[in-house]
Order: structure tokens, then sequence, then C-alpha cells
């Protein structure tokens, strides 16, 4: 295990014609990968980056990510930084418990401000079914020790004032539910992966798995190929098209959510506010803007990430409802990121039926960011030799075919 | 004096942040961007987009037209919720469907 000093390393350093030079994150854009590695994972989204640093810290340093574009550039850049305990099932409310604790220390672990900030969840009901719902996931949660409660709708006027109450007839809130800023994030992991000896390689695509005699896979790049003993497929919602190179069926699809972003304003909407009925949200970041999405039914399965004007007008037209005195503020900019959508919206977790040596970090449903924490935590625990967490046993891709996984509920409780 | 001079005025974004970003390999205009956060505030990039552009191929020694632009989004200028809320197009949800919601 590396000492906790060596994290500390980050003294700029300048040479003798002034010029800044920093230890590198990434490897340079030419050179080859290395011939071998213990384990390749492809993606360096957030999922891959956080089990390559845990992996990392666990003394598991012969690590290659892999990363076909550059770091954040699918949906772990195009996230609205959401993470909260506010769930339906019992296993996603204790992970995301853990994942807040490991937000909660990420600056001081990994040396980078992500931003993050305690200012709750507040999510409002519009009716009866909505408030049924509500009640139903608060007493799972309170069960695990996460403290939402539920709240008229005047109470909720004194955690956001600027709210327009018409229609609203319950709402519950759980004040340790949070905000992040999602870009450092993936610095911090890629940063101290690569401090521990991680190879981080961006623009290089995987074009071909090829299975070797002895395990693993030779992992073909425009870059040279790479003999891995194991590989991990963390490729988001495009984890199909990796899987797919051994004849692996990956039952996920790609949907498209869009998200916007306002001119920066002075601090004053603590908590994040989500409105069941429409799956509108909006958070104020630590940067200061309004970060919010709402949902848009029948753009089905594509890779398309376009802006359309549609989402635009339907998130103003309910954020103005909801908080009148938002119609001033002006939008910046709207971009849009996919999620990994899978049958049942639950995670696709472990070896692939058949494949030992292929694993699969993917069908996230959009809470892939705030799952990110303690899922690479857990990955890089049994890969390093511990007991697979229960989330492994109950997430396998067999589940599809073979109907175990029937008898686990559904997370039905995805917003945006 | 790197840290003295601003390349985007919106984000604060000083040539020795730009340094930082290439030494630690974020040297993509598109990585630099979500590195430093340059070309995120209200005037999206259309202030300093060219500079840092500029200072990016001096700094990796390219052509500056081997730089391309990042990603424009949308709206072209910004603009106010209340104006959008207008639009027709927006999408009517079940709870919207009573006369007077509105």
């Amino acid at each position: 295990m590396q000492g906790a000093n060596e994290d500390e390393e980050d003294e700029s350093r300048a040479d003798v014609s002034g010029e800044i030079r920093l230890p590198a994150t990434l490897e340079g854009r030419t050179g080859n990968v290395p011939e071998k590695a213990e384990i390749a994972i492809v993606g360096g989204g957030v999922i891959g980056l956080s089990i390559a640093y845990h992996l990392a810290r666990r003394g598991l340093t012969d690590v290659v990510v892999l990363e076909r574009g550059y770091l954040a550039e699918g949906a772990s850049g195009r996230n609205g930084g959401g993470v909260r305990q506010q769930w339906s099932t019992e296993i996603n409310i204790r992970l995301m418990q853990e994942s807040v604790e490991l937000c909660r220390r990420f600056a001081v672990d990994l040396g980078v401000n992500v931003w993050f900030r305690q200012g709750g969840y507040l999510f409002l009901a519009r009716n009866a079914k909505e408030t049924a719902r509500l009640e139903k996931n608060i007493a799972l949660q309170n069960r695990c020790g996460v403290h939402t409660r539920m709240l008229e709708p005047k109470a909720a006027l004194d955690i956001v004032p600027e709210l327009d109450l018409t229609g609203i007839v319950a709402a519950s809130y759980n004040p340790s539910d949070g905000i992040l800023f999602p870009w450092p994030f993936l610095w911090g992991y890629a940063r101290q992966a690569a401090a521990h000896g991680v190879r981080i390689f961006t623009q290089t695509p995987v074009g071909g798995l090829e299975p070797q005699a002895s395990g693993g896979y030779l992992v073909h790049t425009p870059r040279g190929a790479v003999r891995a003993r194991r590989v991990i497929n963390a490729c988001g919602a495009w984890s199909p098209r990796l899987a797919e190179l051994i004849g692996v069926q990956v039952p996920t699809w790609p949907i498209r959510h869009e998200i916007c972003s306002s001119e920066p304003l002075k601090p004053f909407l603590r908590p994040m506010v989500s409105e069941l009925s429409s799956g509108l949200y909006c958070s104020q970041s630590m940067r200061g803007e309004i970060v919010g999405g709402v949902s848009l039914p029948g753009h089905g399965s594509t890779y398309r990430m376009g802006s359309t004007l549609e989402f635009l007008a339907t998130y103003a037209r309910r954020l103005v409802r909801l908080m009148p005195v938002l119609g001033d503020i002006k939008i910046l900019r709207q971009w849009a990121g996919p999620y990994d959508q899978s049958p049942d919206g639950n995670p696709i977790l472990g070896a692939a039926p058949g494949h030992p040596d292929f694993f699969l970090a993917c069908g996230f449903v959009g809470h892939g960011f705030m799952m990110a924490p303690i899922i690479g935590k857990l990955y890089a625990e049994w890969l390093t030799g511990g007991t697979p967490h229960e989330i492994f046993v109950r997430s396998p891709l067999a589940r599809f075919a073979d109907g175990s996984g029937a008898h686990h509920e559904k997370e039905d409780f995805n917003i945006g | 004096m790197a840290g003295k001079i601003v390349l985007c005025r919106c984000e604060d974004v000083t040539l020795s942040d730009l340094e930082h970003s290439v030494s630690r390999g974020y040297r993509d205009i598109e990585e630099v961007k979500r590195y430093t956060g340059f070309g995120t505030g209200p005037c999206q990039g259309k202030e300093c987009l060219a500079v840092v552009a500029l200072q990016l191929a001096r700094i990796t020694q390219q052509h500056p037209s081997a730089i391309p632009p990042f990603t424009s989004r949308p709206p072209l200028a910004p603009t106010p919720l209340k104006l959008l809320a207008k639009d027709p197009g927006a999408h009517r949800f079940a709870d919207e469907t009573d006369e007077g919601e509105d």
C-alpha cells in the first residue's frame, strides 16, 4: 500500500524557461500501449477511473485505462452532479450512503476540489400517488438510517422560499444529499491513479479483443496491443459495442437526456429541487449556475447527442411555473448525454457468462456518477481478492437470460 | 507572469492555468475547456476561444489550423427562461391538461 504522502505530490515546478511542468496524468498522444497489463479498463469515465484508482490504492498498479476519446467525453462529463440517498431499493440506499461519505472525503483523499455541497434534495409531489411513492421510499430510507422526512408543502417554503406551491401536495427532504462538479472528480481519480502507476491512454479506441489460450485478452488498439489478464468494460452507454467484440450481448441501450446551465447567480438555492410529475430537477452549483433538466418522452435508443429547443422550452415552462422568480435568469448553454439504460433499471456487474476474464461495469441508468465512488471501491476490493459485495451477486448479466434477477425489486426512482 | 495573463475573463483562466492543463496531459481543446473551465461563462467562448487556441498552438508547437474550436452549445446568446417558457414547442405533461392550470 502506498503512503498518503504520495497523494500530496503536486508541486508546480518552473524550469529555466519559466514554463510550468507538472507530473503528467495522461500518456502522450504518441507511443504505444504496454505489451501487457494485469487489468485493462476500457472507458475513461468515472466508473473506469474510480476502479483504476481503487485498484492502485490497494497495490494493483499494473493497470491500463484505454479511453476512445478524452476523459469525461461521455455521460461522466455531461451529468447534473446530483448525489442522493433517496432511492427506492435498500441496496441502492445503502450504497449511496457510502458514496456520500466518500464524496465528503474526496477533496482530502484525492487532493482536488470537486465543489461538493450537501444542500439536500427536495422532491415535490403533485398528487396522492406520488405522495404514496415518497412515503414508501422514506420508510425504507429511515430504516437504513437516512433521515429523509415528509414535509407539508408550506414547510418546503422554509427550505426554498421561491417555490410556487400551487398544485404541490407534499414534499420529501433529505438534508445530507448533495451535488458536485463532475469534471474535477475525474481529474482527481485520474491523477491519483497515474501517480500510483496506472497508465491512462486517451484517443485510444479498442478495435478488437482476442481471447488468449492462457486466459485474458490481447486488446487491440491503434497504438499496439496490450495482453491483459482481465478486461473491464466500463464504456457506459457504449458497453454493448465493446462486449460485441467477443460475442457477448449486453442488453442495455443509450437514451439521450438533455440538460442546461444558467448564468451564475449569487448563492440562494440550497437543495436540489425535483418535481416527480415531470422529472424536472434543478440545483445551484458551487459555481453559481442553475443546472437542471426535465424528462422528455419519445427519444428512444440513440447515440445522437444533439440539443433541442423542445427540451429548453419544456424545462423553462416547468421551472418558471415552479419557481417564477427564475423567469429572468438566462440560460447560457444546453447539451446532452446518454443514460446506459438497463432492462430492469439496475446495473450489470461481474464477469460475463462463459467469459471469466471479461468484467462488466455498466447499465447504471443515469446514476453511474453518484454510484462510482462506492462501486469503484467495492470492485477493486473484489478484484484484489476480497469477498464480492452483495451488489455483484445480485447484478450478473446472466439474470436477463435465466430469470434469476426476477425476485429482486426494480429500482424505479430514476429522475431526469 | 503567466499567472497574471488572463485568457478567459468570464472564468478567470490564466495562461498559467493553460500551461498546467497541458503539463498534465489535457491538451485537446475540449479537454482544456473541461480542465480549466475556459469558455463556460457568459460569453461561452466568443471572446476567449481564439485566444486560448492560439496559446495552445504555441505551447504544443502546432499550427493554429490544427486546433478546431470546441463544440458550441445553444442558445446562441444568453436567453431568459421566461422567453423560452412561451415557446409553443414545449412538451405538455398530464398535470398541465386542465384549463387555467397555466
